[in-house]
């Protein structure tokens, strides 16, 4: 109950504010019908990192990483050591032999950065003592190396050596980092985007860095930073969204999100739909959710799916407008604004014939049970969808017709095993 | 001819008949026994003239000082065994002992040998009384005792001679673990007593010894004093050596049964007795070998020895132990717990034991389904087990014995625990105890039921006391008993009475090791007033009581003989009360002149004025009320009108039920005004297993509802496809009894009733919708009251929600046919009982249905290589919609009821009652209004 109000109360003024999009009971497109409560932290959980195709570890402000089996539910290693929350975590896998290794590196305010065994649960390695604690990691697979992003940029191996690092930066730290080609990282520091080229020799323990180019475009700090393609890579920051020149948004960039082709961010509580060769918006929604989008995702078929501080996840789907004309009717838009939104309806309305080849983003389904902000998510495809929460809760989202197949199917296995009843 | 009639029966007999067996017929373990036919007898008639309206369950001890007297009655009541008098059946019971408990110094031994006797179990009956008994023989170990044996006997009681006979077996296994485990407390309790006992004389000898140096000293070796004192010191140490052996037979108790009475002492696995282990301090963690072994140093020295007199006291001044003291405190409420549970599975009437075990068995076999819809009674067996495991684990985490304070030191190895083999040994007991009693079912069984066939015509003709008494002739036990102590003059007198000498003929016949006694009957006529003044006699006055009785079974089996010896007879009788009042409390001039004929006819009077004021309960309305059923069950004036079932006291009539359901929902909401703020589960009984009782109670507020609102069809369409229904209100009670009532339809629904929660007040969260699939809701006017709604309309994709205070239902429509018949408001039922069983039959078919589904290997798998998912979803769609005929919400019910089926199978009942993921739908609520 207590949850509820506290770490609620932001969804929850949200929610009575009247939603600005109903979708309603009937959603035929939404395939999760079955959901699954994992408990086990107790403070928010901020980040879900995939293993596997059936493990997943979350952290957050506990200190804890849990490793769960998507499948059943089932909580299959506890990982303790952290004093303090956990501000990173990432998957750090290697091959050695035929065999891959997945390993999972994260990153305290207690100033330690620990390289954890998913199998056995134990902390392989770990450093403490940092000078300052490790907001961001990035894994150079590639280079076998990994990086951490505090107040200075520091390159490990798999060994947890130290192998260079960066001098001190500006108290706000590195906040994203993104792996750029021919050995070269891009880190954004507060306002800026630092680009450094790691100069890497055979046996690795020499490597350098050195910092060769800053871009000093963006007018706020940046928040997100993600690699379109090979060419590009595209930054957030509070004001702006970066794509070469382009500039449109007004509001803080929380996420960005990428297949190559199309850029998605959120913005506010608003969703925008990039194409990066056309360097045009193709789709936006201005209140896609009832609070700040905090996390997006896109899938194939011109899929979407966001989260948001108002506890809720929503799918949507990329829609051609069906007639250039159409939209402007208040008609059309009266399907997804109910009553009060009349306003959004007609800035919509208004700004859809300005831009030619606008598509729509059309709601499908929405996924309610987080009680908090809907911190991340991570796709397990079939298996699922897992959602991690401000109200300590980790959600596994399944497909029920899928899961009844798999459970038929096990039922006539264990059947033959048994043979008969 | 062919068609002659002479060849059909020879064809039947050569099994050309057979070809056709009915399908529909019941296998030949299933089927209930037909009652025996008799003319024109009303099968509800026959027990009318017992004087106690229930089965009950008798302790009795036979008292050395006193003679057979009751100890105690399960249940607890004095209403429940009204004007029976259990001193007279004491003394019956008692009576019939042939346990071969021979105790005492045995011919060519130099000190006492324990006997570890077998129990032995009887039937008896008493056509006058109206009483028919399962009897329990067992003897406990007591020090103090003559023999250290104290005989004790544990009766089932009831006025159906058949069901005793017919549930025999049952019974006895149930008897015999109850025995067992009084006996194994007995045993840990006797060898503590042991021990005290030689830490007692251990001490006497040392101050002896002293005192004997002293007296040496002082007088000179061979004065008068030094040599008593050294006699005295000698019977010390003769004392000590007995008790030591005693102790060494005792702790020495054999693991398994062994036949041989000549066992020898074998080696033990390893000591575990302790001294005064209470319920509390049972499981305290005395693990460890040396933290026990300092605790029993200390014990040892925490108890100070006394110095035993030369003479031990007489027999009879000191005061005996009672049953509780006699047995370890743990073993003891073990047993009266298991009596208890006795006294519960075979209450009410015959057919329904029957019923209900029959019943038991089918659900055991469907262990698949079974979980859904039925109580979890078929879980017994398990139960049984964790009895034992529980008790295992109390053995194992016993300290160690205090070793014996002695001289020579006895070896711990010697030292085998009288406890630690309880779990084996209550298996091989209890199997011993039925092959045992196949051997000789059959004609006691025959006996019985000649009897009873005689006691219902002698019902009809109308004689209160017929002479048709099943009777069990005297052992010669008592006597002997006797023997050991009366007074030296009155010995011989005893043994020359030609009549005492006869018995012994007798019972040395009947006696034998076997523990199952067949019953003779007896023909003769014994003149009604004589035995008319037994219950009398016994009335007249507390003390002189069972050593009167003592004599009346001895006395009349005399008499049956030979109804010319009744002089003589009376007179034996009252030898053998002054023989043993001699010693006791002079009481003896009354008894024996209440034997007399003379005073036969007053005593008679006696009686009759006596029971008066024993017959005032029936005057309590209260009891009245509880008893109503029976009484109408088996009085003769409602022979008929009343269904089978009815005569299961389970049942209450619809009334009852009704005040009994308010009495049990005030409680539960006292109770649970204290633990409502904390979240975790609360079950619906506090902790109880929900049994079929409360769930017919709950029948008839289901019964009320589905009158009361006519959207109950979909109300229960929630409940059966898994939605979850939050009961929404602002007074508690009223939330709870609706709650209650339709946790009859919750599938899977917990043997705790897991899957329900009665009454939340603290906002809905996502987790209880996974744990609870029906929630009775607090709604608050206060302004936390919205934060209590907000959930509600979050997660309203996910609930349906009852307002009984506005009278409203939210949730998805139901158009189906499935449910319609179980939950139509017009029905015809008008009690409780019977709509939930109407609900339980059709819940059952459902099942069945949910079962073939889950099952049909077609419906989820493709037969081809080539088909694929939708193929098989389109032929699952085929079957439901079309050749089943069910719409879209009869398949979500189906569907549900075969994902729970298949979870069950896949993961067992342990992993969680409820399913741990929430299913649900994306369909648009209706709002339904009255």
């Amino acid at each position: 109950m207590l949850r509820w109000i506290l770490g609620g109360r932001e969804s929850q003024s949200a929610v009575e504010k009247n939603t600005v999009l109903f979708i309603g009971e009937e959603q035929p497109k939404n395939s999760y019908t079955e959901l699954q409560v994992l408990k086990g932290h107790f403070d928010i959980v901020r980040f879900l990192v995939q293993i596997d195709d059936f493990r997943f570890a979350s952290a957050g402000d506990d200190g804890l990483v849990l490793v769960w089996n998507v499948q059943t539910g089932e909580r299959l290693q506890e990982l303790r050591g952290h004093s303090q929350q956990v501000t990173a975590m990432t998957a750090y896998s290697w091959s050695s032999g035929s065999a891959t290794h997945t390993a999972l590196i994260t990153a305290s305010s207690d100033r330690t950065l620990s390289l954890w065994d998913p199998e056995t649960g134990n902390r392989v390695q770990t450093v403490s003592d940092l000078q300052s604690s490790a907001k961001c990691l990035l894994v150079l697979d590639r280079l076998d190396l990994w990086i951490s992003g505090g107040n200075e940029l520091c390159v490990w191996n798999r060994d947890f050596h130290l192998l260079c690092k960066t001098d001190h930066h500006s108290d706000a730290g590195i906040t994203a980092m993104v792996e750029l080609p021919k050995n070269c990282v891009a880190a954004a520091v507060d306002k800026d985007i630092v680009i450094y080229r790691l100069c890497v020799t055979s046996s690795k323990m020499d490597t350098s860095i050195a910092e060769i180019r800053r871009l000093t475009d963006h007018h706020d700090s940046i928040r997100a930073l993600i690699t379109v393609s090979d060419q590009m890579f595209a930054s957030g920051s509070h004001t702006e969204i970066k794509l070469g020149s382009q500039k449109q948004s007004e509001m803080s960039v929380q996420h960005l999100a990428s297949d190559g082709e199309c850029i998605v961010a959120a913005v506010g509580s608003g969703l925008y739909l990039y194409n990066v060769s056309s360097r045009s918006v193709v789709a936006y929604r201005k209140a896609a959710h009832d609070s700040s989008v905090l996390h997006t995702m896109l899938l194939p078929d011109g899929q979407l799916m966001s989260c948001s501080a108002d506890g809720s996840v929503r799918m949507w789907e990329l829609q051609d407008l069906p007639l250039p004309a159409e939209p402007a009717s208040a008609g059309f838009f009266g399907m997804w604004t109910f009553g009060r939104a009349s306003k959004h309806a007609s800035q919509q309305a208004k700004k859809v014939p300005e831009v030619p080849g606008l598509r729509t983003l059309e709601l499908t389904g929405d996924l309610i049970g987080h009680s908090g902000a809907v911190q991340m998510f991570v796709n397990f495809g079939d298996a699922g969808l897992v959602t991690c929460s401000a109200d300590h809760l980790v959600i596994v989202w399944k497909n029920g017709e899928r899961e009844s197949r798999a459970r038929s199917l096990a039922l006539f296995h264990k059947l033959e095993q048994n043979q008969g009843l | 001819m062919i068609g002659s009639p002479d060849l059909v029966p020879f064809t039947n007999e050569d099994g050309f008949g057979e070809a056709y067996v009915d399908p529909c017929k019941i296998p030949e373990e299933f089927c209930v026994p037909l009652f025996p036919h008799s003319g024109n007898a009303n099968p509800w008639s026959k027990t009318s003239y017992a004087k106690f309206t229930k089965d009950f369950i008798l302790i009795s001890e036979f008292s050395e000082q006193v003679g057979p007297q009751p100890l105690l009655t399960i249940p607890d009541e004095c209403k429940v065994y009204g004007t029976f008098d259990l001193n007279y059946f004491s003394l019956r019971i008692m009576s019939v002992d042939y346990q071969a408990s021979f105790v005492g110094h045995p011919p060519g031994c130099g000190y006492p040998k324990l006997n570890f006797v077998e129990d032995s179990k009887v039937v008896l009956g008493d056509s006058k009384e109206g009483a028919f008994a399962y009897v329990h023989h067992l003897t406990l170990y007591d020090l103090e005792a003559r023999g250290f044996v104290r005989p004790f006997c544990m009766a089932y009681i009831s006025a159906d001679e058949r069901k005793i006979m017919q549930q025999f077996l049952e019974l006895s296994s149930e008897f015999s673990k109850a025995s067992e485990c009084l006996k194994t407390g007995n045993r840990k309790a006797f060898a503590n007593e042991l021990e005290k006992k030689l830490k007692d004389l251990e001490y006497t000898r040392t101050v002896l010894h002293k005192e004997t140096e002293l007296q040496k000293k002082n007088n000179g070796c061979f004065s008068a004093q030094a040599v008593e004192k050294a006699n005295e010191l000698a019977n010390i140490e003769k004392s000590i050596y007995e008790h030591k052996d005693l102790l060494k037979q005792i702790t020495s108790y054999p693991n398994r049964k062994i036949n041989d009475p000549e066992f020898l002492p074998y080696e033990s696995v390893n000591a575990t007795d302790s001294t005064e282990v209470d319920q509390e301090h049972t499981f305290s963690d005395y693990n460890s070998e040396n933290q026990s072994e300092d605790i029993s140093i200390k014990r040892r020295s925490s108890y100070t020895p006394q110095l035993i007199k030369a003479k031990s006291a007489k027999c009879f001044d000191k005061r005996l132990k009672t049953l509780e003291e006699l047995c370890d405190l743990y073993f003891f409420h073990q047993t009266m717990d298991q009596l208890r549970l006795i006294e519960k599975t075979f209450r009410g009437d015959l057919c329904y034991i029957y019923t209900s075990q029959i019943d038991k068995a089918l659900l055991k076999k469907q262990k698949i389904t079974n979980f859904l819809f039925e109580d979890t009674d078929w879980e017994d067996d398990e139960a049984v087990i964790h009895f034992s495991d529980e008790k295992q684990t109390l053995i194992n985490n016993l300290p160690p014995p205090a070793s014996m304070l002695s001289g020579e030191p006895v070896s711990l190895d010697s030292y085998t625990s009288c406890v630690e083999t309880v779990p084996i040994k209550l298996e091989a007991e209890t199997e011993e105890g039925l092959h045992e009693t196949e051997l000789t079912e059959s004609s006691p069984c025959e006996l019985m039921q000649d009897n009873s066939d005689e006691g219902i015509d002698a019902e009809m003709k109308g004689s209160i006391s017929s002479g048709e008494s099943i009777e069990v002739l005297g052992t010669e036990k008592s006597f002997k008993a006797q023997g050991h102590t009366v007074n030296p003059d009155s010995v011989p007198n005893l043994q020359l009475q030609p009549e005492v000498v006869r018995r012994r003929i007798i019972t040395r016949r009947a006696y034998s090791e076997d523990s199952i006694e067949v019953l003779s009957t007896t023909d003769s006529i014994i003149p009604e007033d004589l035995r008319a003044s037994y219950p009398s006699a016994i009335y007249e006055e507390e003390p002189p009581v069972e050593t009167c009785t003592d004599a009346g079974p001895n006395q009349i089996s005399v008499l049956n003989k030979a109804p010319g010896m009744l002089d003589e007879c009376t007179y034996v009788s009252g030898a053998v009360v002054r023989a043993d009042a001699s010693c006791c409390m002079g009481t003896e001039g009354q008894t024996y002149k209440e034997s007399s004929p003379e005073l036969a006819q007053e005593c008679c009077a006696n009686g009759i004025v006596k029971q008066e004021p024993q017959s005032c309960h029936q005057g309590d309305p209260a009891l009245q009320v509880d008893f109503a059923l029976e009484q109408t069950a088996f009085s003769e004036a409602s022979p008929s009108g009343h269904p089978l079932y009815e005569l299961n006291p389970n049942c209450l009539s619809d009334e009852i039920s009704k005040v009994t359901l308010d009495d049990m929902s005030d409680s539960t909401s006292f109770m649970s005004a204290s633990t409502s703020s904390d979240r975790t589960y609360s079950p619906v009984l506090c902790g109880n297993p929900i049994t079929v009782k409360h769930k017919k109670k709950a029948g008839q507020s289901a019964l009320r509802f589905i009158r009361q609102y006519p959207f109950a069809q979909q109300a229960i369409f929630c409940l059966l496809s898994g939605r979850v229904l939050v009961v929404m209100g602002a007074d508690e009670g009223t939330v709870r009894k609706l709650v209650n009532a339709l946790s009859i339809y919750v599938p899977n629904v917990g043997k705790y009733g897991e899957s329900v929660k009665q009454w939340l007040s603290s906002p809905l969260q996502l987790t209880d919708l996974q744990n609870w699939k029906l929630i009775g809701l607090h709604r608050m006017a206060s302004p936390t009251g919205s934060s209590m709604m907000h959930p509600l309309t979050r997660y309203n994709r996910y609930i349906s929600i009852l307002d009984i205070d506005h009278k409203t239902l939210r949730c998805p429509p139901y158009r189906g046919s499935l449910i319609r018949r179980m939950v139509d408001h017009r029905t015809q039922i008008k009690r409780g009982s019977t709509y939930f069983m109407h609900v339980q039959s059709m819940l059952t078919q459902l099942t069945s249905k949910a079962f073939l589904y889950a099952f049909c290997h077609h419906l989820h798998l493709p037969i081809a290589e080539d088909e694929d998912q939708d193929t098989v979803a389109s032929r699952r769609a085929n079957l439901l919609l079309h050749q089943l005929g069910y719409n879209e919400e009869d398949c979500r019910i189906m569907q549900f009821l075969s994902e729970l089926i298949k979870h069950h199978y896949l993961h067992g009942p342990g992993k969680g009652v409820s399913l741990p993921v929430l299913s649900f739908n994306y369909i648009t609520s209706i709002l339904y209004k009255i």
